[in-house]
């Protein structure tokens, strides 16, 4: 009886699964496939060639696209984390009005969606030079993604016990002896949260990359992937299926590998209050 | 004690440069340039006052836009919740597998909107593309899907709904274990039917839940941008293109910086009111039950 009863429910996750991964398995299907293979979308390759991903890897600039993006989501995450930890610390142990006007300010940059102000982002680049240097993708994505973090880690802060500033008072600590020892060892789980959420964020971005990295030497994987697509829309569909295969992977494979933790960054940031 | 409070707001120093940099005076100078006819790159920017804000009346590419991201944004959030709350029920009753449903639930979401964009292309292209090969193996004549913007605008709201429905689902499933089960433990001994239960339950306690997937779900939607870049690069015509879209084609393709600044104004202007109303209406309802 219960067995029945549960039937329905495979029925339905069956479907579910195979809505949900039909395109994945497209991709990768049609990766391993010549460009003169004419067979349906939907079949098996047979043979499976390699020669797209060895074409990709040896004839394109796929790997410098590769190291480009490790490049700007690892400083982008990395000065994301610090700079957030940091400014969190003062606004969550003071009560001043310089707080409140700083908390606002930060409210306000969340509440401004990045693209909206793309003219004024472009033109002040454009006047620092920070057009195609990496320097200038990382701060403009790091500038619109701190208030998420400062607010996390703030809430976070709230809830270690005031006391134990105080402890480190007496015991001699300053302010930045303080954070060092007492706040930031506590921090380790948020910290992961914010690294996962911002490192997918970052390695999938796209808007402002296309602006700002110009110079093909500094395409990042989306840039290259567009490229690829829009390029041989005709020609190579295959080899750009391969692209597209090896600048999803790593974070599907991560994923599957640390589920638990995207999960809990995921509703971390929805509970931001 | 006082001077170690002064002491900390150093720690601030980082972030504030940042974001002013990067963030405040690009807002400035937007919302200037929102006044100035400009092309973009040339010294010569002249003062026009409203016009780039009265233009946007007469465009009818801008009505198209904006009448696509309500679409976008409206559309997506309502499908996505319905869809998320649905999954997150039937995952919630534990069956055997129910994680690995959730896993592939959520593996989209990893993946970037422009990829999925072309991922999606391989199904909806004329020729070659797997809808139109069902279609065939169904003797039914093939579609252009994306030839038509109207039917374009439905096919990229249901890919971005479908690509996303894994954050919402997360966060009902965590609402739903919120709930004590002692609840329904009652209901059930009071006699009380699957639907009263939901109705009377589960709905009222995953109101918090769902204040937050709407809301945030709203928000990007609104914002919708790579998934039409890969999709229909906002065409044919304008037919497809949002706010988004349609900002960056008026700076860089059509070279109307000015006007695109105020398009972008009244973007952020108007994700801005609609963010509001909805916490505002989503508090009441809170505080009601």
């Amino acid at each position: 009886m219960r067995k029945r009863k549960n039937g329905w429910k495979y029925l339905v996750s069956l479907v579910i699964c195979l809505i949900y991964l039909a395109p994945i398995y497209v991709l990768v299907v049609m990766s391993f496939k010549t460009v003169t293979d004419q067979t349906s979308r939907l079949a098996l390759p047979n043979p499976v060639v390699f020669a797209n991903y060895a074409k990709v890897f040896l004839e394109s600039d796929l790997l410098r696209a590769f190291k480009n993006t490790c490049i700007v989501t690892f400083f982008t995450v990395a000065i994301e984390v610090v700079a957030a930890c940091m400014a969190a610390y003062p606004l969550a142990r003071n009560r001043s009005r310089l707080n409140g006007f700083i908390r606002m300010l930060f409210m306000g940059v969340m509440m401004i969606p990045s693209l909206s102000i793309l003219v004024g982002v472009y033109s002040t680049l454009v006047s620092l030079h920070a057009i195609s240097t990496y320097w200038g993708i990382v701060l403009v994505s790091v500038a619109f993604g701190l208030p998420m973090p400062i607010f996390l880690y703030t809430n976070f802060i709230v809830s270690i016990p005031q006391s134990l500033d105080d402890a480190g008072a007496i015991d001699g600590c300053n302010s930045v002896q303080t954070f060092f020892h007492i706040i930031l060892p506590q921090l380790k789980p948020i910290t992961a949260s914010i690294i996962i959420l911002n490192g997918v964020g970052m390695w999938n971005e796209y808007g402002y990359s296309l602006y700002i990295l110009q110079k093909p030497k500094m395409y990042t994987l989306t840039l290259m992937i567009s490229q690829y697509f829009s390029a041989s829309a005709v020609s190579d569909l295959n080899g750009a299926a391969a692209a597209a295969c090896v600048a999803i992977a790593p974070v599907v494979i991560l994923y599957l590998f640390l589920q638990k933790y995207f999960v809990q960054g995921q509703l971390d940031s929805a509970v931001k209050g | 004690m006082k001077r170690r409070k002064q002491s900390m707001n150093f720690f601030y120093i980082p972030a504030l440069v940042l974001m002013v940099l990067f963030v405040a005076y690009p807002f400035y100078e937007a919302v200037r340039l929102s006044f100035f006819s400009w092309n973009g790159y040339s010294p010569n920017q002249a003062f026009v006052g409203m016009k780039n804000y009265i233009r946007m009346f007469g465009d009818e590419n801008f009505h198209t836009a904006f009448k696509n991201t309500l679409i976008y944004g409206f559309g997506c959030a309502f499908l996505q919740n319905v869809f998320a709350l649905a999954f997150a029920l039937l995952l919630n009753t534990k069956f055997r597998g129910h994680s690995v449903v959730r896993t592939v639930i959520y593996l989209p979401v990893m993946i970037s909107g422009l990829i999925m964009g072309y991922i999606i292309s391989f199904f909806v292209q004329f020729r070659g593309g797997v809808f139109n090969e069902i279609l065939a193996y169904l003797q039914m004549a093939p579609i252009d899907w994306m030839a038509d913007g109207h039917r374009g605008v439905w096919i990229i709201m249901l890919v971005n709904s479908w690509q996303y429905v894994g954050i919402s689902m997360i966060i009902y499933i965590a609402g739903l274990q919120n709930i004590p089960t002692v609840y329904y433990e009652a209901a059930a001994i009071d006699g009380a039917s699957v639907m009263a239960r939901f109705k009377n339950i589960t709905l009222p306690l995953i109101i918090p839940a769902m204040s937050t997937a709407v809301i945030q779900n709203i928000i990007g939607s609104l914002k919708l941008y790579d998934v039409i870049i890969s999709l229909s690069e906002g065409g044919p015509g304008f037919s497809t293109h949002s706010l988004s879209t349609y900002i960056s084609n008026q700076y860089f393709k059509a070279q109307n910086a000015g006007y695109s600044a105020a398009v972008g104004i009244f973007t952020f202007l108007f994700i801005l009111v609609v963010s509001v109303l909805f916490t505002k209406y989503f508090t009441k309802k809170e505080v009601e039950l």
